[in-house]
């Protein structure tokens, strides 16, 4: 064992200490600034010299010249094993209650716990024999967590083949003894525990092959899977100014979409909004488990005013935990609110680094960065051909709303669909403010290509008649053109937008989406024979009220069946020639 | 131990850097002049070299000057003397009162750990429909008014304090004009609410350094009584001369700007005041009402735009009124589903309907023909700005629901509103 590296700070500068040593440091190794009984963590970002320059993960005030500097070795690392799910950690994975019952209503600086809890038990059956051959990431038994049968798997970071020297019989077993030796190609012996650990900068790369993503992913949001669709183990991100809707979006992902796992990375936003996921997730019951919400969710939460530096790890310790439990075949959902501040959390190092800077001032790795996080995600065929998907959704929030910007467009190039809300549609109250005429995706709907196409046309359209009619004027516009222009803001306020707060309006499952899809491209398709433009409008109000009220209908219910039939009557009165 | 140290090596702005030994990172220190005392605090430290703001500005500052360290970062008193005092931004009396030196607590405390915090729950009820109906005030709520100057904004934040049910409040003046200072104290004794409130008054004509101290210092001593279990609502005006100090300092650190000369750790530097916003679980809470005015009306300008991204919405004042369109409440779902089952739906149509109106106004504006919807919704318009809109309304929100209803059932029919059939049936009034 070697001793324990040392070094002494020469400077300070906010969350930047520079660090004098004469031993060696390993670049982005955690070090340990030691003030009085506190020792804060760390991570070493350049070295120069002999000086190391690192980003300290906390508050540095008090700080001092001289003060003494621990090298650790290690690289930022999670603990990743059973007890993750309904769990609750900083972005140095931190358990957020546990440290609540510890320091009261404030967080201590210097005070790291201990992720998982190492001596609870697990019931462990064993699934491999000694003498069986195994690849990194590969199952050598299952313990239960919540709702999933938990792998324990081989070391995911082992070279090669190796093979099982001992296996422990079926039993209750906490995160702290072996529960199997093998052996590796280099005939090293490594004990596997029930937990493992992993660089959060690196991805987890132990499957067979990456595949191309392409069943949706189902949202339960009528203008993302109609229009713009995501796909398991595909990525998108939705951009919009404050107050357009991104975070109550993503909530109403994290609760709806179907995934098994939902990670949720509240990276230097409001610690409100967490709050509300944390609060109300273990009520919410999740209908395909019947179990809590919360027992599918693992939030990682490095609010605004917690330090800056844990941002950036935020981001990388959620994609990894996301990584992990892929591995076990299951589709998990990401949700990084906000990516703006993670770059902006690079760019604020950066700064301090004096680097020369890029546009508007942020660091010129800020787009590698930002796509080789995007990067993680994905749809994996695992060694023992199941599948896994990580799928990723950021939320970004331009200065000034504005798209232009750089962390935007870093964005832009690497995502498969783009949700881009607006401030128009917010102002007027069209939610989702996702703008149907800005927006895209890569992806593949499950709704009829034709019909979809129809649904983009009759928008663009009603969008250009209302642009015309700005200008030449009501009477200027010919009765086609203003039939269109009402049918595309029909289209818009009776399917596109949705009500988050009515029980049944706010998750639309995939049938009803298409059944409704249908029945609305059959309206729009429909030649309608008014004599005025207010009669006109008059119509299409009154079929929008009736639609409200259908779409408030639990889907085959009696009122839903009675709303129908209703709005058949009132298309059938108005109907000019056939279909 | 204080050590006394007179190697001022460097002044450039108001940052002074002295040769030292032995200080910690952000501690405070006093430069005694011969203009008289300032508190400065550390900003930077490289080997030997002490990087200092000073509070009272380096002008008339000497290289020859005493600094001393007190080996701590800033503190301030706290506790119930304070109440009915004014103090300037680094805690010294401004009124004839004693300073005070009792429970001292330091202002920058660690942030709250998240899963300590509750959901919000109570309405803070003004009388003003505009946010009691439309964009409600919760407690805990961070708020800023986004305001052009010259706008009514004082008035708008005494008015809210006086009527709201708070048991303590803090107003923290950053750039105060002296006569606006004077008119909060005033309505504040008016009212009988002098007993209840502190001060923390940064003038315009103070040092600009001290502003930065006051968001802090106002914060921590609200925090100390939310954790007795207090109310407190803390009013701060107006927090873009806090952006301003913050960008001058960052300049003469020699900071590579980001977003017009704004340093780049301003949305940091903003989140970790207004996050101080709080409903702890079995004690008080902190509710921030803040004052940012937009320089130009322009609301994608660095400072509105990062606090738009880090408060809880924003009241937008236009034109003496609240402006519909921009304002927002994040925090009213939370609380205006238990106030009557019909405040919803007048929330959103009310709103959808003054859109089309807006729309319409701009038709007429570019003088096409009115189609009679268009009349509708003009007609619609106007009775909407005159009896909500107005900031001279008071009522309580009840009296306000069923105002809508019937400015709704005095212009349209019940299927022009798009209002679902059983709410209709509920509350739509009877016409004779």
């Amino acid at each position: 064992m070697q001793t324990q590296r040392k070094g002494r700070i020469a400077k300070i500068n906010a969350n930047m200490v520079t660090t004098e040593f004469d031993t060696f440091v390993v670049q982005n190794e955690v070090a340990y600034v030691v003030h009085g009984e506190q020792k804060l963590k760390s991570e070493v970002i350049r070295i120069k010299g002999n000086l190391a320059e690192m980003q300290v993960y906390e508050n540095t005030s008090g700080l001092k010249i001289n003060d003494e500097v621990e090298f650790s070795g290690e690289l930022l690392s999670v603990e990743l094993g059973p007890g993750l799910l309904g769990q609750i950690f900083d972005g140095l994975q931190n358990p957020l209650p546990l440290l609540a019952e510890k320091t009261g209503f404030f967080l201590k600086r210097g005070l790291y716990l201990d992720p998982l809890v190492a001596d609870e038990q697990w019931d462990f059956t064993p699934c491999v024999s000694p003498g069986d051959k195994l690849r990194p990431g590969e199952k050598i038994g299952v313990v239960p967590e919540k709702i999933f049968q938990h792998r324990i798997m081989t070391p995911f970071g082992m070279q090669g083949i190796s093979e099982v020297l001992e296996i422990v019989p079926a039993g209750r077993y906490n995160l702290k003894s072996p529960v199997a030796k093998i052996k590796d190609a280099d005939g090293k012996i490594h004990p596997v525990y029930l937990s493992q650990y992993w660089p959060v900068k690196i991805p987890i790369k132990a499957y067979k092959e990456k595949l191309q993503p392409d069943e949706p992913l189902v949202t339960k949001m009528r203008l993302i899977d109609s229009l713009f669709p995501v796909a398991k183990g595909g990525t998108y991100c939705i951009p919009g100014p404050f107050g357009a809707g991104k975070t109550v979006l993503q909530q109403l992902t994290s609760r709806h979409a179907e995934v098994d796992v939902v990670v949720i990375a509240a990276c230097g936003e409001r610690a409100g909004e967490v709050v509300e996921t944390l609060k109300t997730f273990p009520e919410l019951i999740d209908p395909r488990t019947a179990r809590p919400l919360m027992d599918r969710t693992v939030i990682i939460c490095n609010t605004s005013s917690m330090p800056v530096a844990a941002r950036e790890s935020s981001v990388y310790t959620a994609v990894t935990i996301a990584e992990y439990y892929r591995q076990m075949g299951l589709n998990v959902l990401l949700l990084a609110d906000s990516t703006s501040r993670w770059a902006q959390a690079m760019r604020e190092m950066s700064g301090r680094l004096e680097e020369i800077p890029g546009e508007e001032a942020f660091p010129a790795y800020l787009e590698s960065r930002i796509a080789s996080f995007y990067e993680r995600a994905g749809l994996v065929k695992l060694y023992d051909n199941s599948l896994g998907s990580v799928t990723i959704g950021g939320a970004v929030s331009p200065a000034g709303g504005n798209f232009e910007e750089p962390v935007t467009q870093a964005t832009l190039k690497v995502v498969g669909a783009f949700h881009g809300l607006s401030r128009e549609r917010s102002d007027a109250r069209r939610y989702p403010a996702i703008d149907p005429l800005l927006s895209w995706s890569k992806y593949r709907s499950f709704i009829d290509e034709k019909q979809k196409e129809a649904g983009h046309n009759i928008l663009r359209k009603s969008f250009d008649v209302a642009q015309m009619m700005k200008v030449i004027g009501e009477e200027g516009t010919s009765l086609e053109d203003y039939i269109d222009y009402l049918k595309g803001e029909f289209f818009d306020f009776v399917y596109l937008q949705q009500n988050a707060f009515d029980p049944v309006d706010e998750a639309t499952p995939k049938e009803r989406q298409i059944y409704v899809f249908n029945f609305i491209y059959q309206i729009l398709e429909t030649d309608f024979s008014f004599t005025s433009k207010d009669e006109a409008l008059h119509y299409f109000q009154q079929l929008r009220q009736l639609f409200k009220g259908w779409n408030s209908n639990a889907y085959l219910s009696a009122e839903f069946k009675n709303n129908e039939a209703e709005i058949r009557a009132l298309i059938k009165e108005k109907v000019a020639a056939k279909i | 131990m204080q050590k006394v140290y007179t190697n001022i090596i460097q002044i450039s702005g108001d940052v002074i850097t002295v040769e030292a030994e032995g200080v910690g990172y952000s501690d405070i220190a006093q430069v005694s002049t011969r203009f008289g005392i300032s508190l400065a605090q550390v900003i930077r430290i490289d080997g030997k070299k002490v990087y200092l703001q000073v509070f009272s500005g380096s002008r008339g500052v000497s290289t020859g000057d005493k600094v001393k360290f007190f080996g701590h970062a800033m503190r301030v008193a706290s506790g119930h003397d304070l109440l009915g005092r004014i103090f300037n931004g680094s805690g010294t009396p401004l009124d004839n009162g004693p300073q005070l030196s009792d429970n001292l607590i330091d202002i920058g405390t660690p942030p709250v750990n998240p899963v300590k915090r509750v959901i919000p729950r109570r309405m803070i009820r003004t009388g003003i429909p505009m946010i009691d109906v439309f964009n409600s005030l919760v407690e805990s709520q961070k708020l800023p008014i986004f305001s052009i100057p010259g706008e009514p904004y004082n008035e708008l934040l005494a008015r809210i304090a006086i009527q709201s049910e708070v048991d303590i409040i803090i107003l923290g003046g950053l750039g105060l004009k002296y006569d606006d200072y004077l008119f909060f104290r005033n309505t504040l004794q008016q009212h009988g609410a002098l007993s209840r409130s502190i001060m923390f008054v940064h003038t315009a004509a103070d040092p600009i350094v001290e502003c930065l101290l006051v968001p802090d210092i106002s914060l921590a001593v609200a925090e100390a009584f939310a954790l007795e279990g207090k109310r407190v609502l803390v009013l701060l005006t107006d927090m873009t001369n806090f952006c301003d100090s913050l960008k001058e300092i960052a300049i003469t650190m020699e900071q590579i700007p980001s977003n017009r000369g704004y340093p780049g750790d301003l949305y940091s530097q903003l989140a970790a005041r207004y996050e101080k916003a709080v409903d702890f679980d079995n004690a008080g809470s902190i509710t921030i009402l803040a004052v940012t005015t937009m320089p130009g009306d322009d609301v994608t300008h660095p400072v509105p735009d990062n606090t738009g991204y880090i408060t809880e919405g924003q009241f937008y004042l236009k034109n003496a009124v609240i402006e519909p369109f921009g304002s927002l409440s994040r925090l009213k779902q939370q609380v205006n589903g238990k106030t009557r089952d019909d405040h919803r739906t007048i929330m959103d149509t009310m709103i959808q309907l003054f859109a089309s109106y807006r729309q319409a106004l701009e038709k007429r504006a570019m003088g096409f023909q009115m189609s009679s919807w268009d009349n509708k919704l003009l007609r619609y318009g106007k009775i909407f700005e005159e009896k909500m809109m107005s900031l001279k309304v008071n009522i309580p929100l009840e009296k306000a629901l069923d105002e809508g209803w019937r400015i709704m059932a005095e212009c349209f029919s019940p299927e022009e509103t798009g209002i679902k059939k059983s709410m209709i049936e509920k509350y739509w009034p009877n016409r004779q």
